[in-house]
């Protein structure tokens, strides 16, 4: 599998990170290296493996339904770029 | 003072012969002279700190104490600290101050110990030589020129240059062995799911574990005693019974099997660091154990799979930071969209971006197969070595890193010859199993490092292994020059 710098920069826009030519050019000739270690793994015969994805195969806990935490939303805003009233701020979404 | 183990530190304080904040002045006095130049901690707080150790007096003067009451502990910059500014080294985080305590944090706050500052360390712990700090390179206190390893860099200068008493360090390939390695003291990662991440920002959970870095092993079951512990704010917390870490320490080490992977020292290995390692399995021949040749044939595979799974994980994980509710958020921007994408590119530096994208690529439609579900199976192989070797012997050994310290600057523009520092400690991360690096020599005056690697829930065993070697020899004492 070889990326080109198109790949790059749709890879990076689905990644929400803005790159220019010149940034998806460099990312390039440095993942190349690293996809080709990566590709080593194709070669690995894993028919009947089962995937591993917690040593000790733990499965997610379950817990009642109830509140836990106490409302600090104006503890959690205090850090937040920009709030008004008690909301987060973003650029206007819908006309 | 600054030498004193925390077993001594401790009955100097109960004893009322120093007082916390006196110790605490004694580290704060040597960050203020040594910190600007070697840049171990990012942020560092005096007057918390202080209000720290008068608690920790009142307490002592009550008697309700524990080992560690009174204790400055450099706190690694990926834990959230209550009030602390926390950047986990990302300018993405440069402002956020900390709105709850994690639970490592707490469980020290608790046993009264002093949270000293916050540590410098690779940008979101992304890296094996502290270089991708938003906030500067870290010195290597054994030579300047160096690099201190990484991720838990900063830690592991500040323990080695005497600027805390110990300190905490994370590990998702190496993070906390290959610095402890490079910087000449004792660090350990514990079995995955025994310190809770509550708190802990994430880079890739399925391997990410908080663990001691300190001068002696005695030292780390003292602090493994304190920040190991069910907690069921993290999901992946394993409820396993409470354990006195301390309690091997001193046992003989007779009959004790000790495995040697043939992998672990073939091509790609220092030479320097090969001697120094066989002589220290001689010295364990000396303490009774008995060498058993294994193998762990798919170690090659480790670091493929490795930067699959935790780029992955990664994409996933640093999703959070897009400008809304905390962070670094874009000056100029047009519509939402393009805020996302001007904050994290602003936000972000070159070797995480470089993982988010791996990780979106391996993740995004068509290829999920063939990377991330290939490199899980194939983790179950590695794991399966493991299991497999520990049918042989009870402990296995080998180098931490494959070299001593490098020069800063020297394999910062090759991510892969960066991702081989970790060849020999990635595997155990993704087994979930519990890895110790503890200082066995120098080559050319840079330390070098002893890897030993438990079997999971074996870590009171490992401190021992690790102890009675620090009974024979003096390597974990000795300490850099001109930083006295």
């Amino acid at each position: 599998m070889s990326l080109n710098s198109q790949d790059i920069k749709r890879i990076a826009h689905l990644a929400r990170i803005e790159v220019n030519d010149d940034e998806a050019q460099a990312t390039l000739n440095k993942l190349t290296g690293i996809m080709a270690l990566i590709e080593e793994m194709q070669a690995v015969n894993t028919e009947g493996i089962a995937p591993m994805s917690h040593s000790q195969d733990v499965t997610q806990r379950l817990r009642e339904d109830q509140v836990t935490e106490t409302n600090q939303r104006e503890l959690y805003q205090s850090i937040a770029p920009s709030v008004e009233d008690g909301l987060y701020l973003v650029p206007k979404v819908i006309e | 003072m600054i030498n004193k183990s925390l077993k001594q530190l401790g009955e100097m304080l109960q004893t009322k012969q120093i007082s916390s904040v006196e110790l605490t002045q004694t580290y704060l006095d040597r960050i203020a002279q040594l910190n600007p130049e070697m840049n171990a901690f990012i942020t560092v707080d005096p007057d918390k700190s202080l209000a720290q150790a008068k608690q920790a007096d009142a307490m002592i003067a009550t008697g309700k104490t524990t080992a560690l009451t009174g204790i400055p502990i450099a706190q690694k910059d990926i834990f959230v600290a209550q009030g602390w500014r926390t950047t986990c080294a990302s300018k993405m985080l440069e402002n956020f101050i900390g709105p709850y305590d994690a639970t490592v944090i707490q469980q020290f706050n608790q046993a009264g110990a002093v949270n000293l500052g916050k540590t410098n360390m690779d940008e979101f712990a992304m890296g094996s030589s502290n270089e991708t700090s938003y906030f500067g390179k870290v010195q290597n206190p054994w030579d300047r020129s160096r690099v201190p390893g990484g991720s838990s860099g900063g830690s592991a200068a500040a323990v080695a240059a005497r600027l805390c008493a110990a300190a905490t360090g994370t590990d998702t390939g190496g993070s906390i062995r290959q610095p402890a390695s490079l910087c000449g003291l004792s660090g350990l990662k514990p079995t995955y799911g025994l310190a809770s991440r509550y708190g802990m920002i994430a880079f890739a959970s399925s391997l990410d574990q908080a663990g001691p870095m300190a001068r002696s092993c005695e030292d780390m079951a003292l602090m493994m005693n304190v920040m190991v512990g069910y907690d069921e704010r993290d999901s992946t917390s394993l409820n396993h019974p409470k354990e006195d870490y301390t309690r091997e320490l001193g046992k003989p080490l007779n009959g004790l099997k000790i495995g040697l992977p043939k992998e672990y020292f073939s091509e790609g290995l220092d030479n320097n660091v090969a001697t120094i390692v066989q002589a220290a399995i001689d010295e364990y021949r000396k303490l009774g154990a008995e060498i058993v040749d294994i193998s762990l044939p798919n170690t090659r595979l480790s670091i493929p799979v490795y930067y699959v799974l935790a780029p992955a994980e990664a994409s996933s994980n640093l999703s959070r930071y897009d400008g809304v509710r905390y962070g670094h958020r874009a000056k100029q921007y047009g519509d939402l969209m393009d805020m996302y994408c001007k904050t994290r590119a602003e936000g972000f530096g070159a070797e995480v971006k470089r993982r988010i994208l791996i990780g979106t690529y391996v993740l995004s439609a068509g290829y999920y197969d063939a990377y991330y579900l290939q490199a899980q199976k194939i983790r179950r192989l590695i794991a399966q070595d493991f299991e497999n070797a520990f049918k042989q012997c009870d402990v296995i050994m080998g180098p931490t890193a494959p070299s001593t310290a490098f020069k800063i600057g020297e394999k910062a523009d090759d991510p892969i010859s960066m991702y081989l520092q970790d060849i020999y400690t990635i595997a155990v991360n993704l087994a979930g199993l519990p890895g110790m690096s503890v200082p066995a020599g120098f080559s050319n005056n840079l330390p070098v490092g002893l890897q030993i690697i438990g079997n999971y829930f074996d870590e009171a065993r490992m401190l021992n292994v690790g102890h009675a070697y620090q009974q024979v020899t003096d390597w974990h004492n000795r300490m850099p020059e001109g930083i006295a």
